[in-house]
């Protein structure tokens, strides 16, 4: 326990009025990072479970961590491949993971020190909100993005999306999906096409003959479906994609933590799922381009869908409260993600979009979940008072 | 109403007050939150958003100034059509100087200087300050809000074009050999030349303006 009295021993110094007072939020931060905080209900009594904001943060980062690692090796697989070499496992994950570094540490450093700013202004505990926003911006953008870009967007999303809402959930968007947005309008050279899913196709280096860095969905919205990988590929994640989507595998065991832990809603994921296919079967039945009619189980595999479903749509704070609610939030934001794919060329993904609009719907949903439910358990009360 | 105070000064601290107002406390961007589509839709370079922030000042001067001449002759009944009649008169007469002068500048605001007729500020100062006050106070008022407007639209318009096209008035002030195209580590940020960035910008212009003057915060 040395680390444990060490923080007792300079806590006074960061009380209100102390020496360092003015750090009060910041240290705070650490200390309940660190140590379960003892603080107990004073007043009254409350069913309290052992898990706390920072606890529920901490699964889902280990949710993503398989989904975080297969995006390290296979940045560089694909780029191993793209200079037609052949890479020893370690090689491959290690470049990859000197890539992605970065944009972690940008991610984090840039949202940490807003977060702490505004905390430390507003005299509030600093939230642990961004400990996970902070691993997803990576994880859903082109590994070849500029830092700077990442830097910006990050501290727009926080500022923007997160603090002028009053913080941590308050937010209506999800501020990891928001950053990409932002990058998406404002770069879009960066952040979309066939260069920049593969290092060092966007600084101009030599490929070998035959090879695209083109994803699967651009291929698709080129109407190059035989250009589409195989499933087993894109199911495993050997694709081209932004670092975080493109493996389902690892996808699946962080849903099934995400699940098994209750952190997730399996509600929102299965109906996401089940929106993609109405969707998909709506366009097979249509299907007026060669698009529309891919089989439905093409489009969760490509793309940021299934990322999106699990990570992405389930955020308890941007998404709907009520349980029937979650089935329409979620069915709605996997029926548009595969309308806005397959209809929009000018936006190969729609899985952010969708998301996005869908944050913006949440409370309305809600709203007249509960007003439905009202109005049902107000006639059953008429019905039961008038026999 | 004409006789009750003869003598005022023509820029006593009250009528300086209605000029000065409009800039900060009383700004019909930020505070009253009023002709906001046309500061979305014109801002996104300077040249036009100065033009477009110098229409609305005339119109909104001389319109209140007209209307305040004749205010008492004018039916309340009918008071609001009285209203468009001299505002789209203004405008007309604005348009045509516009055309005849700054075509080039005339042609990108293209509608938005004949929407000026339905830019809420317009009408929001005849209704509440040109048809209860004497012709000077309200044509102070009217270059007050004007300016006030402008105001808003210049930093709006600067933001969006130095960071959305990398020029000042046109002129390159972020050098060619910056841009990744050229080799360097800059790009545009193409949010900035969409309107909801501008809608963005506006917001956190009120966020500062509060932050800075409380009284301003609303329960």
């Amino acid at each position: 326990m040395g680390l444990r009295s060490y923080i007792d021993k300079i806590k006074p110094n960061f009380q209100k009025g102390a020496k360092y007072g003015m750090f009060h939020s910041t240290f705070d931060a650490f200390e309940t990072f660190l140590f379960v905080p003892n603080r107990v209900t004073t007043k009254g009594s409350h069913i309290r479970d052992s898990i706390d904001m920072k606890r529920t943060m901490t699964v889902v980062i280990v949710a993503l961590l398989p989904a975080l690692f297969f995006g390290m090796w296979n940045v560089g697989y694909q780029h191993a491949l793209s200079i037609g070499e052949s890479w020893p496992f370690w090689q491959t994950f290690f470049f990859g993971f000197l890539r992605v570094l970065p944009l972690l540490v940008v991610s984090y450093g840039v949202g940490l020190s807003v977060e702490f700013a505004f905390a430390q202004a507003r005299g509030h505990e600093v939230n642990e909100g961004f400990l996970v926003s902070g691993l997803l911006i990576p994880l859903i953008l082109p590994v070849d993005v500029p830092l700077w870009m990442v830097a910006i967007a990050t501290a727009f999303a926080v500022i923007v999306g997160k603090e002028v809402f009053g913080g941590t959930g308050m937010n209506i968007f999800n501020p990891a999906l928001l950053a990409r947005a932002f990058l998406f309008f404002a770069y879009p050279s960066h952040m979309s096409g066939d260069k920049v899913w593969i290092d060092g196709l966007a600084k101009g280096q030599q490929v070998v003959d035959g090879f695209s860095g083109a994803t699967p969905l651009a291929n698709a919205a080129a109407y190059q479906l035989d250009k589409i990988p195989s499933a087993y590929d894109m199911f495993m994640g050997f694709i081209p994609g932004s670092i975080g989507e493109t493996s389902k595998l690892a996808i699946l065991i962080g849903a099934i933590l995400l699940i098994i832990t209750g952190i997730g809603s399996w509600k929102i994921i299965i109906s996401v799922f089940g929106g993609g296919l109405v969707a998909g079967l709506l366009f097979n039945t249509l299907a007026i381009n060669p698009y529309m009619s891919i089989p439905p189980w093409q489009h969760f595999l490509m793309g940021g869908f299934a990322f999106g479903a699990v990570f992405m749509a389930t955020d308890p704070v941007s998404a709907s409260q009520t349980e029937r609610g979650k089935w329409i939030y979620g069915f709605l934001v996997g029926f548009m993600a595969i309308l806005v794919r397959v209809l929009n060329p000018a936006y190969p993904e729609g899985m952010m979009l969708s998301i996005l609009l869908m944050n913006a719907f949440a409370p309305l949903i809600d709203y007249y979940v509960i007003q439905g439910n009202i109005r049902r358990r107000l006639k059953r009360t008429n019905r039961v008072a008038k026999s | 109403m004409s006789d009750v105070k003869e003598k005022e000064p023509w820029f006593s601290a009250k009528n300086i007050e209605l000029l000065t107002g409009p800039l900060n406390s009383k700004n019909p961007i930020t505070v009253l939150v009023l002709g906001i589509c046309s500061a979305l839709a014109v801002t996104v370079k300077l040249e036009p958003a100065i033009v477009m922030a110098i229409s609305v000042t005339v119109v909104t001067a001389f319109s209140n100034l007209i209307i305040s001449l004749i205010r008492n002759t004018i039916p309340s009944r009918i008071r609001i059509i009285v209203q468009l009649v001299v505002i789209a008169a203004l405008v007309i007469l604005v348009d045509e100087v516009l055309k005849a002068y700054v075509y080039d500048v005339s042609k990108q605001l293209s509608v938005f200087v004949g929407l000026i007729i339905t830019n809420c500020i317009v009408m929001g100062r005849l209704e509440a300050f040109a048809l209860g006050n004497k012709p000077w106070p309200a044509f102070l008022d009217g270059i007050g809000n004007g300016l006030g407007y402008g105001l808003i639209l210049v930093v709006l318009a600067f933001f969006r074009e130095l960071l959305g096209s990398g020029t000042i008035f046109g002129y390159r002030v972020i050098p060619e050999s910056f841009y990744y195209s050229n080799g360097g580590m800059y790009e545009n940020n193409g949010l900035m030349i969409l309107p909801p960035m501008a809608l963005i910008l506006v917001g956190l212009i009120i966020w500062i303006q509060r932050g800075r003057n409380r009284k301003l915060i609303e329960e």
